[in-house]
């Protein structure tokens, strides 16, 4: 089984949900997203999932847009993901990528795959690749053990549904609104809909995202998912700090408080 | 002709899955494929439905004034020193090819029961084109287009306003084309029910590309027909610009199985494919995934799309339709970069010579046609014929060459 696969496990034992943070790498620098990372993990983040900026994010909000184009502004490469991912997997946390498909298509697909292995990765998440297009991916993760997490959406068929998990391995990403990544005032209604009918035809762990940014809506994911992923709320954090000392204050109190939430589960 | 324009042809077709070649495909968001696979049905139905193509065809003829004209420019081919034909595609309503996509994306919007458009635009005039096409049908529109294009082509943006469409000007990344595609298909993302991406050109996910090459491919048609009506024969080349390719799509698909007949593309080479200041995605870019495609992309080392650059708004994009790339690669087309100046140098000889004065998109078709007509000429010992596609008229782009050429009046 994989690391996530454990970490899963773990969580489910202690009846509780897994708590996943999102940081773009090299936001708002290299240096700086290891520390955030880090601070995270201290806090009560149980996965970091990585994301590697990209010019055109179309899954994503403005926040996370604006923190791309600040790593991007920086200079980031994908070798220095690779850098940071090494460092925030030394915590011990287990380290998921989140990546559109070019960057990894123009690093080399199975040099990728080697390197993020080699770093300690646990996976891809793969926002803009659906399996129908995943040939030279499913091969480069089988020969590095790597896991694989396709999106599944409220708008996606029981067919689509069935094909796109029997693809996964370690956990599906589920989309809990029709949307891009932000926080919002409250959580969806398709998300359980949609976390049931994922249940029907997979056993592996289903992780929601999008929209989550507070304990109370931790907690009200965690009642039906097995992992709750938080991207926008914790990098506003970051981006509306006047500090980087104040920035990571803030995310250690965020952090603590949806950890607090995944713990409390609203049944 | 018009009147059954999407009648099936043997020209080339991509697989199920829309891959031409290596290119094309799909690669987006889960949340979208139900809504590209409602289009791809809704289009494949429609397309083997008599009654749909004759909807279209009178469309295309009533209300866009097509087939247009195919006009030999007599003096425009006396300086360049071929028999130039031009498919004169600017005379259609709203002022460009765009409009024989957009009815055709239209009536399917309205098939499939959605009653909200959105799009994006460079130029403006797909912006036009489907803002027209929601008041004709009654749709709700949005148009995303980057802030830089909106203070460039500030008319077309009173254009789409008056025809009750609201104009989003994108203030991301580049603050151009590709960042207003980014922002429709997020806005797409989030309201796929109700909402048609009307894409404006041959990219995009499949079905977009083949999809969109079908519903403007009767300029090809038209052409092919006239060129023989006229002359009694095919032309020696046909040439087109590329941005998005589907102007370009849209007048080879019909040529594409007459071997003799040579096809050259034009990209926008802005101050020429060795500065890096360009829009050539094929002749001074790689193999990538952009917007939900793979295609020739203009990408640094780490596959981060780059800005691209071109006197062109229309052409401005730093991606081509995965047919241009697959046609590329088997060698049927050739591409070929046209830099500002050799544009706007054409634009001025076509002004001069034959009062008409062409957008600066299709400019880049001229000029490319004015460095063809010698070397086709030595090739073949004779005088050629080429059909160029005037994709579009050039009154929105009076402000740019007015600057360009230095001609307008200082004190306003």
């Amino acid at each position: 089984m994989s690391r996530i696969g454990v970490a899963f496990d773990k969580a489910r034992a202690d009846g509780r949900a897994l708590l996943v943070g999102c940081m773009p790498a090299g936001f708002p620098t290299v240096e700086g997203s290891i520390a955030a990372m880090t601070a995270m993990v201290e806090a009560g983040v149980d996965v970091i999932e990585v994301e590697i900026p990209y010019s055109d994010p179309v899954m994503d909000g403005p926040v996370i847009q604006r923190a791309s184009d600040i790593a991007l502004a920086g200079g980031v490469r994908t070798a220095d993901t690779m850098r940071i991912i090494e460092a925030v997997a030394a915590t011990g946390a287990p380290v998921v990528t989140m990546t559109y498909w070019n960057p990894v298509e123009r690093y080399g697909v199975d040099v990728f795959a080697r390197d993020l292995a080699s770093a300690g990765g646990t996976g891809l998440i793969t926002p803009d690749l659906i399996p129908d297009e995943a040939d030279e991916w499913l091969a480069a993760s089988d020969a590095h053990g790597l896991d694989r997490t396709f999106l599944v959406s409220p708008s996606s068929t029981d067919a689509r549904l069935a094909m796109t998990v029997q693809h996964c391995r370690g956990f599906v990403y589920a989309t809990a609104v029709m949307g891009v990544t932000g926080a919002r005032a409250r959580t969806s209604d398709a998300a359980p809909t949609l976390v049931s009918r994922a249940r029907a035809v997979t056993d592996l762990p289903i992780g929601v995202g999008l929209g989550v940014g507070t304990g109370a809506q931790a907690g009200t994911v965690a009642g039906y998912a097995d992992g709750v992923i938080v991207g926008s709320a914790l990098v506003r954090c970051v981006l509306d700090a006047p500090t980087e000392a104040d920035g990571l204050a803030a995310l250690r109190t965020l952090s603590a408080e949806l950890a607090e939430g995944v713990r409390n589960p609203t049944r | 002709m018009s009147a059954d324009a999407l009648a099936p042809v043997a020209g080339p077709q991509p697989d199920s899955a829309g891959h031409f070649g290596r290119f094309g495909g799909r690669f987006v968001p889960e949340a979208l494929v139900a809504a590209l696979d409602e289009l791809d049905g809704a289009w494949r139905t429609a397309m083997a439905e008599e009654s749909f193509r004759a909807e279209f065809g009178a469309l295309l003829r009533d209300y866009a004034g097509t087939p247009s004209l195919l006009y030999e420019a007599r003096r425009f081919s006396a300086k360049v020193g071929a028999r130039v034909l031009l498919k004169r595609e600017d005379l259609n309503h709203t002022g460009a090819h765009k409009v024989r996509n957009v009815l055709g994306q239209a009536l399917l919007t309205k098939r499939m029961g959605k009653t909200r458009v959105i799009a994006e635009t460079g130029a403006g005039q797909h912006g036009v084109a489907t803002a027209t096409a929601a008041a004709l049908f009654d749709l709700e529109c949005v148009v995303y287009m980057g802030q830089v294009d909106t203070e460039r082509q500030a008319l077309n943006v009173a254009r789409m306003r008056m025809l009750g469409a609201t104009v989003v000007p994108v203030t991301n990344g580049s603050r151009t084309l590709k960042d207003a595609m980014n922002e429709a298909m997020r806005d797409w993302v989030a309201n796929v029910d109700e909402t048609h991406y009307l894409i404006g050109t041959a990219a995009g996910p499949h079905p977009f590309p083949a999809m969109v090459r079908d519903f403007v491919r009767g300029i090809g048609d038209e052409a092919r027909q006239q060129c023989l009506d006229l002359t009694g024969g095919l032309p020696d080349a046909v040439t087109a610009c590329v941005g998005g390719g589907s102007n370009a799509l849209g007048i080879f698909h019909a040529f594409v199985g007459d071997e003799a007949v040579r096809l050259y593309g034009f990209e926008a080479g802005g101050d020429g494919v060795s500065t890096g200041r360009h829009a050539a995605s094929i002749t001074g870019g790689s193999a990538g995934v952009l917007h939900g495609t793979r295609t020739f992309v203009l990408q640094d080392a780490d596959g981060q799309t780059l800005e691209s650059h071109s006197i062109s708004a229309g052409l401005d994009y730093p991606g081509v339709g995965p047919e241009h790339a697959w046609l590329h690669d088997t060698g049927r087309a050739n591409y070929l970069p046209v830099t500002d100046d050799e544009a706007m140098a054409a634009f001025e000889l076509l002004c001069r010579t034959e009062g008409i004065i062409p957008a600066i998109e299709s400019a880049h078709a001229l000029a490319g046609t004015v460095a063809l007509a010698p070397k086709l000429a030595a090739e073949l010992g004779r005088e050629p014929t080429i059909v160029v596609n005037l994709s579009g008229r050039g009154d929105k782009d009076v402000h740019t060459a007015g600057d360009y050429f230095g001609i307008l009046d200082k004190e306003r």
